[in-house]
């Protein structure tokens, strides 16, 4: 009988959360399930909206490329290098905007019944991470038309995608606790991802950046702070190989960045998670 | 090992008020504003004070038997549904402890978690999954729950074109094949039709007699007469009584009344356009009583707070026990009303002529709905009890036999005259009708 017991006490740690979580599984396949069945109910072309948005994405950034001269790496067409950069960041800034806004979308559910609250956010990351292989075909057709066979490298590739899932997920979960207390944080989420699509490099590669001597070290430095930066330039160390580097001191900081905004954001999800059914 | 299942230590949950920039919500802007204001000038804050504390639930303790079926009731406000949220870990307490052994599903909302453009088969899934069932569960009980809620042909279709009659019974069907061993139930019986709440009614005792522990929220207190061996009464954060259902259903009652028969009840919900303000039983020489004989004329006088003008309302007006309703005094049925409220005070009046009731304790339940029939102006409840108290063998009958014969109709079979606020009167006695 007692292997259910349940203590409810004000301001202890649940010492079982992390299993409670993984008992609560159930719920995070269906939530994620209800979330993919809703996303393209009554809608004309349905999935090919999954590939339509980084097409289009994609286009603007070669073309903005292209006019500004923005440099190649050598053995790699224009196209290739902002497509490695814009399906990472896409599936960043959707995972992100969904998983901030998720708490207060499923208010009801948050005020009705119990349930380890992390799991909503959780699980719509399987959204855009679903979306995000849809994407990849974009890629694939790239390659084959452009002729252009990645290395072993690719092989590379999960850890990098797990990367902007832990970047994602970090920063989501803690804006998605603001959120719950602070409506501002639903006007900051568009102007966080339209501004991290000019600081983060799609259309250009981060040599030029790093590579640059007009620029002074610190620019250099606050540029590698943005973890996307170490999510993209993996992507493009992936797939195009050859003569694209990794810059390491700069990837080093943003795995650390990345780490550091994850355990900030559980922290702070987990210490407002109590009052969530309270505020919202 | 003892048999309780729940224990409640000094449990108490505060909620801070505040007065002065009372939104929904805090906006970081006003967190900042206020802040720097405090800077400027420390002392401003302190005038006037912009928040109290407000204690839903206040130092509560009780335990709870395996097997129980614990009816909670109260007024509106005096914490029942906090106590359930606390119990359900969806809020934490401020205070106090408690230690519940076993698997615990809650049931606060019928369908939460239903989403509009997914079909009632996806929706059973989700919403299963959601009250805590598994994959394989929801799976095994699928047919059943569809044949309870009787929405076979419908099952492809998205829940956005159902009836709400039909989301109704889904939603429940789904939640009353829940298999817990601690079942917490909200006023969710309020919805749906008689004969569907009658159904759900059934199912919970089914439930419950499976020794499954059930704690259930009420504001009909036929409902909590049926279903529950004990009682909880709550009054303002504090647990006013416990025991025996019968005993603390009759306080309910006892506990509002200014005198012997007569019951103020003000607002059940927010979304109340009617509010019965107050419930006045009388015998035939306008003596205020709660007791009454075999074959006496009762007077229930109701006094409505009308929030505005409303043409043509319907009133009803039912006698009940715990079996269910005796009989009904129904504009809905004979097609009298009055021809308008208007907004503020009304009074009107329900005489039951020459009552045969039987000696038990016996409720008011009524509802008021629009000139359409259909939309509830105020929700229905009980608004008063009384008692009967004569010796059966007085009036003709084998007491034995009698108190196992089940009165349970809503046939007008008692004579009964309106009085309304616009003067009118009309006596409906159905047995003008038998030729």
């Amino acid at each position: 009988m007692s292997k259910h017991r349940i203590v409810i006490e004000p301001g202890t740690e649940n010492s079982n959360y992390w299993k409670d979580l993984w008992n609560y599984r159930g719920l995070f396949y269906f939530l994620a399930w209800r979330d993919i069945l809703v996303r393209y109910k009554q809608t004309v072309i349905g999935v090919l909206w999954s590939v339509l948005k980084p097409l289009l994405t994609i286009f603007v950034m070669w073309f903005f490329g292209w006019l500004f001269h923005s440099e190649v790496p050598q053995g790699v067409s224009r196209v290739l290098l902002v497509c490695t950069a814009t399906l990472p960041w896409q599936f960043f800034s959707s995972s992100f905007s969904e998983a901030s806004g998720s708490l207060v979308a499923n208010s009801n559910l948050l005020t009705k019944v119990y349930f380890p609250r992390l799991i909503v956010p959780a699980s719509t990351v399987i959204v855009c991470l679903i979306d995000f292989f849809i994407s990849f075909l974009i890629l694939v057709v790239i390659m084959i038309f452009t002729q252009f066979v990645p290395d072993w490298r690719i092989l590379w590739l999960p850890l990098f995608l797990l990367l902007a899932l832990v970047t994602a997920m970090g920063t989501g979960l803690y804006i998605a606790a603001l959120n719950v207390k602070y409506r501002d944080f639903r006007y900051i989420i568009p102007f966080i991802v339209q501004f991290g699509l000019y600081v983060s490099p799609i259309a250009f590669s981060s040599s030029a950046i790093y590579n640059n001597p007009s620029l002074p070290q610190f620019v250099k430095f606050i540029y590698s702070l943005n973890p996307m930066v170490g999510v993209i330039d993996g992507f493009r160390w992936c797939i195009l190989g050859g003569s694209t580097t990794l810059y390491i001191p700069g990837f080093l900081m943003s795995i650390g960045i990345t780490v550091m905004f994850l355990f900030v954001g559980i922290w702070y999800f987990r210490r407002m998670e109590k009052s969530f059914a309270d505020v919202i | 090992m003892s048999d309780t299942i729940i224990t409640v230590e000094h449990l108490s949950k505060s909620y801070i008020l505040r007065h002065q920039n009372a939104e929904r919500y805090t906006a970081m802007r006003d967190v900042i504003t206020n802040k720097a204001k405090a800077l400027i000038n420390p002392k401003s804050q302190n005038n006037k004070p912009t928040s109290e504390t407000f204690w839903a639930l206040n130092d509560i303790s009780f335990e709870i038997k395996q097997g129980d079926r614990v009816g909670i009731i109260g007024r509106n406000g005096a914490g029942k549904s906090t106590l359930l949220k606390v119990l359900s870990r969806i809020v934490t307490p401020t205070k106090g402890r408690i230690t519940i052994d076993g698997r615990v599903a809650s049931l606060l909302e019928v369908g939460t978690g239903f989403h509009p453009e997914l079909t009632g088969r996806e929706n059973v899934f989700l919403n299963g999954s959601i009250l805590g069932m598994t994959k394989s569960e929801i799976q095994k009980k699928f047919d059943e729950i569809v044949a309870f809620a009787e929405v076979e042909k419908f099952l492809d279709t998205p829940v956005k074109r159902y009836s709400s009659g039909m989301y109704v019974r889904l939603a429940f069907a789904v939640a009353a094949h829940l298999e817990p061993e601690i079942l917490i139930v909200d006023e969710v019986l309020a919805v749906g039709d008689a004969e569907f709440q009658k159904k759900c009614l059934g199912k919970m005792e089914d439930i419950s007699g499976d020794g499954r522990t059930v704690l259930f929220v009420s504001h009909n207190m036929g409902a909590i007469n049926t279903l529950c061996n004990n009682a909880i009464l709550l009054n303002k954060g504090t647990i006013q009584a416990m025991g025996n259902t019968q005993k603390i259903t009759a306080m309910y009652f006892n506990g509002t009344n200014s005198g012997e028969g007569e019951f103020i009840i003000g607002k059940n919900s927010s979304d109340e356009k009617v509010i019965v303000e107050k419930v006045t039983l009388k015998d035939r020489n306008g003596k205020i009583q709660n007791t009454f004989q075999f074959g006496d004329s009762i007077t229930a006088e109701v006094e409505l707070n009308a929030l505005e003008n409303f043409d043509n309302p319907y009133v009803w007006i039912a006698i009940r026990n715990d079996k269910g309703p005796i009989t009904n005094a129904s504009g809905l049925l004979d097609g009298y009303r009055t021809s308008r409220f208007s907004k503020g005070k009304n009074t009107i009046k329900c005489t039951f002529i020459n009552a045969p009731l039987l000696p038990s304790q016996y409720t008011i339940y009524m509802g008021i709905r629009a000139s359409d029939g259909v939309e509830a102006l105020t929700d229905s409840k009980d608004v008063a009890v009384f008692s009967v108290n004569t010796v059966l063998s007085e009036v003709g009958m084998n007491k034995t036999i009698a108190d196992t014969v089940a009165v349970d109709t809503v046939s007008p079979i008692i004579p009964y005259r309106w009085e309304f606020n616009d003067g009118k009167q009309y006596t409906f006695d159905i047995k003008n009708y038998i030729k």
